[in-house]
């Protein structure tokens, strides 16, 4: 089951290490784990994506909270969310029709970013599993090289995570 | 310059800093071992009224602070210096964080500016124990070294209490800047340990407890750091359960009253596994359902809903589901719940559970005639009654540590100093000595194995140095004990390892200069306790025991509770032919 967790955290060296050692520690993999700045200085937010159970999930959640630099843990699982996932794909355009990439784009919402003489630079962005299409689409043209951010996330509507406490 | 304690800014060094801290934290005693990168601080100590117990292993150091904090229930301070110094460190501050014991350890680390570059000495310590720090502080400015201070000592002591690592550079300790005492209290924003009992889950609790007829109070050390001995006694006669105990919570509750039933768990009575396991509500008081608590959890207690108190709330749910989950200081939380229970009776409940013991006490070793060998269970017991049950008794880790549990029946809270969780092999001798310090007008035993005695050994000569009085007795049974029983239940008594030869420890002692005493047979040992006793400095007893006795009961590791293997009830104590070894 894929969790996206949030978490605010003071931004302290070693907070980092110390978030990572609460997955590595009970070996669960982190899909991916995106680190940031908030509106409020000294308090970092962290996306942290993860495919396992309920109950440990519940268990990181714990030993999250235990941080002593840990300000407020939240599953997204459990509220409507928001999330986002920004991809780089350099695409080869030798031996086949560039076309078929600019197809791909254009049906896609993909952005090129860059062009060379041997390749295409392609942004995408969108809910991961879009991300996921766009890539798969582009896997018999050739990638190069490619690069994802990690997916960021919030909640909808009015309610929010708040950081003004620690501001 | 003589330390001065007035708010008045005036100019200090870093190293300065740190004692100024440690006095204002009310602390007196420091356990350590001196180096480069800690230097400016060993030299600033001589101006301050702190008394410095010089280790002969910086793990000393640890076991000292934490037999310190536990006896004397206040934070304990070890020192040391960078690289090895730091790193020897380790196991007692994993010890200290597995038993939620309050430390603060300072070590000195290599100048700021050469971190990173493999300088002499240096090593990462900050990261070697993140894991078994409850958080830590890699100071490298003078400004910092106050903040980091009173936050550590914050850390280690309130909510569930733990090690905190303070790691100072040297630079940070050789600068100098106008400095006072900041009086303020600390905060943290991202550390809140003061959590209001939820009321919801406190009226479900009064229910469980209101229809249970089979309640059993499962009491924890969090009854002793929440200093909460007198509501657990109170609330047990209030709603008249049975009270079983952890290892670590042995102090807890007074041996003696009536509701208290044992100790629980793998080398707990056999009354107090059954009761568990037939009971229809148990209450844990800050406490962690250990595994070598419960055994195999999904045959544990099956009919029994639980309450759980704990001021942690990751230790909610994470062994066994609670039906009512209270996170709290168990003392605000016993208040609230003793104000909403009606006083019950358990008395068939109860009568129940003694009748259970009848069987047990045909197996105790203490009912075997005397067949001319020594049993440990047996020098444990007559400790236990030539000291009137009042010393504060440090333990090692393996069957002495079971067997005194069994044996040394302890009123007070405080008065067994032992490695639970990690299970420290080493602990005993150094714990003894920092108990000692924190209660120097209380009687203190060491009680260790042969094997672990001789991991820390070398604290006899602090002992020595230091003057500080313990009495040693060894449990000498030529044998890593333990895992030699382990061997006899579950590997087909092959012995690999095992066999133990040690030095003469009566010559031992006497070549540090204290008294070494030996007994080989029952009748000797009245004689010898009371010669450790009367003796003026620290005393080692060579307790020359039976070589294959093996601690009963013993429910095997990841067993049913109720799976124990019991003691047979023919002697079978073992003759063992002292040559095998």
């Amino acid at each position: 089951m894929l969790h996206t967790l949030v978490a605010l955290v003071e931004d302290k060296p070693g907070v980092l290490n110390r978030v990572a050692l609460v997955f590595r520690r009970r070996a669960f993999n982190i899909e991916s784990l995106t680190v940031g700045r908030t509106d409020v200085a000294g308090v970092s937010r962290m996306t942290i994506a993860l495919d396992s159970d309920q109950v440990n999930v519940d268990r990181v959640m714990a030993y999250l909270y235990k941080l002593v630099n840990v300000l407020e843990v939240e599953d997204l699982r459990d509220v409507p969310a928001v999330a986002r996932d920004l991809a780089l794909v350099k695409v080869a355009v030798g031996g086949h029709d560039r076309g078929q990439i600019l197809r791909v784009v254009d049906e896609t919402r993909a952005h090129i970013v860059d062009s060379g003489e041997q390749t295409m630079t392609l942004e995408i962005t969108g809910e991961p599993p879009h991300v996921d299409a766009v890539i798969a689409r582009l896997e018999p043209l050739g990638i190069v090289e490619m690069v994802r951010t990690g997916q960021v996330a919030m909640r909808r509507g009015d309610t929010a995570l708040s950081t003004a406490q620690y501001s | 310059m003589q330390g001065r304690l007035d708010n008045m800014p005036s100019q200090r060094t870093g190293a300065q800093i740190i004692w100024e801290c440690l006095v204002h934290e009310g602390v007196n005693t420091v356990f350590g071992y001196p180096g480069g990168a800690i230097l400016p601080a060993y030299d600033a100590m001589l101006d301050y009224p702190v008394r410095h117990v010089l280790v002969r292993h910086e793990q000393g150091a640890t076991h000292m602070a934490d037999g310190y904090a536990r006896a004397g229930g206040g934070v304990g301070v070890a020192i040391a210096t960078s690289g090895p110094g730091a790193t020897n460190l380790v196991t007692g501050i994993a010890t200290a964080m597995m038993d939620s014991v309050p430390m603060v350890c300072i070590t000195g680390q290599v100048p700021s500016k050469l971190i990173g570059y493999d300088a002499f000495q240096e090593t990462d310590i900050t990261g070697i124990t993140l894991p078994i720090t409850k958080h830590s502080y890699l100071v490298t400015r003078i400004e910092d070294i106050m903040p980091a201070m009173k936050e550590a000592f914050l850390l280690a002591k309130s909510g569930r209490p733990g090690p905190v690592l303070v790691d100072i550079t040297k630079d940070a300790q050789q600068s100098k800047m106008d400095w006072a005492w900041d009086p303020r209290p600390v905060t943290m924003r991202g550390y809140r340990p003061k959590l209001a009992v939820s009321k919801g889950d406190l009226a479900k609790a009064v229910d469980l407890i209101k229809n249970a007829k089979k309640p059993v109070i499962l009491a924890g050390q969090g009854i002793l750091q929440s200093g909460a001995m007198a509501e657990v006694r109170k609330f047990a006669e209030q709603i008249n359960a049975p009270v079983a105990l952890t290892l670590l919570g042995i102090g807890s509750f007074p041996a003696s009253h009536p509701l208290n039933i044992g100790m629980m768990g793998m080398h707990g009575e056999a009354w107090v596994n059954h009761a568990i396991q037939e009971a229809d509500l148990l209450l844990a008081f800050g406490m962690r359902f250990d595994d070598r608590v419960t055994g195999n959890l999904k045959t544990y207690a099956v009919n029994a809903k639980k309450i759980h108190i704990d001021i942690d709330p990751s230790e909610m749910n994470k062994n066994v589901k609670a039906d009512a989950a209270i996170v709290a200081d168990l003392r605000d939380a016993l208040k609230d719940l003793m104000d909403a229970v009606a006083p019950k009776d358990h008395a068939p409940w109860i009568k129940y559970i003694e009748s259970m013991k009848g069987d047990a006490a045909v197996r105790d070793i203490q009912t075997l005639p005397d067949n001319g060998h020594l049993y440990a269970a047996h020098v444990i017991n007559d400790i236990w009654r030539l000291t009137d049950g009042k010393a504060i008794v440090c333990t090692d880790v393996g069957q002495h540590q079971m067997w005194e549990a069994q044996y040394y029946h302890h009123e007070e809270p405080r008065t067994l100093i032992t490695s639970g969780g990690l299970g420290t092999m080493g602990f005993g001798l150094p714990a003894a000595i920092g108990a000692k310090l924190a209660k120097p007008d209380a009687e203190v035993w060491a009680i260790v194995g042969d094997g672990g005695f001789q991991m820390t050994a070398a604290e006899l000569s602090t002992a020595a140095q230091e003057n500080v009085k313990v009495n040693v007795a060894v449990i000498n049974n030529g044998y890593l004990g333990m895992v030699r029983q382990w061997q006899e239940f579950f590997y087909e008594r092959r012995y690999a390892a095992t066999p133990l030869r040690s030095p003469d420890f009566v010559k031992l002692a006497e070549a540090h200069g204290l008294v070494g005493l030996r007994a080989e047979k029952r009748p000797e040992v009245a004689d010898v306790v009371a010669r450790a006793r009367a003796a003026e400095g620290t005393v080692l007893i060579d307790f020359r025991v039976e070589q294959e006795d093996s601690v009963y009961p013993m429910v095997p590791a990841g067993n049913d509770l109720d799976a124990m293997i019991r003691r047979p009830k023919e002697s079978v104590l073992v003759e063992t032919a002292a040559d095998q070894i």
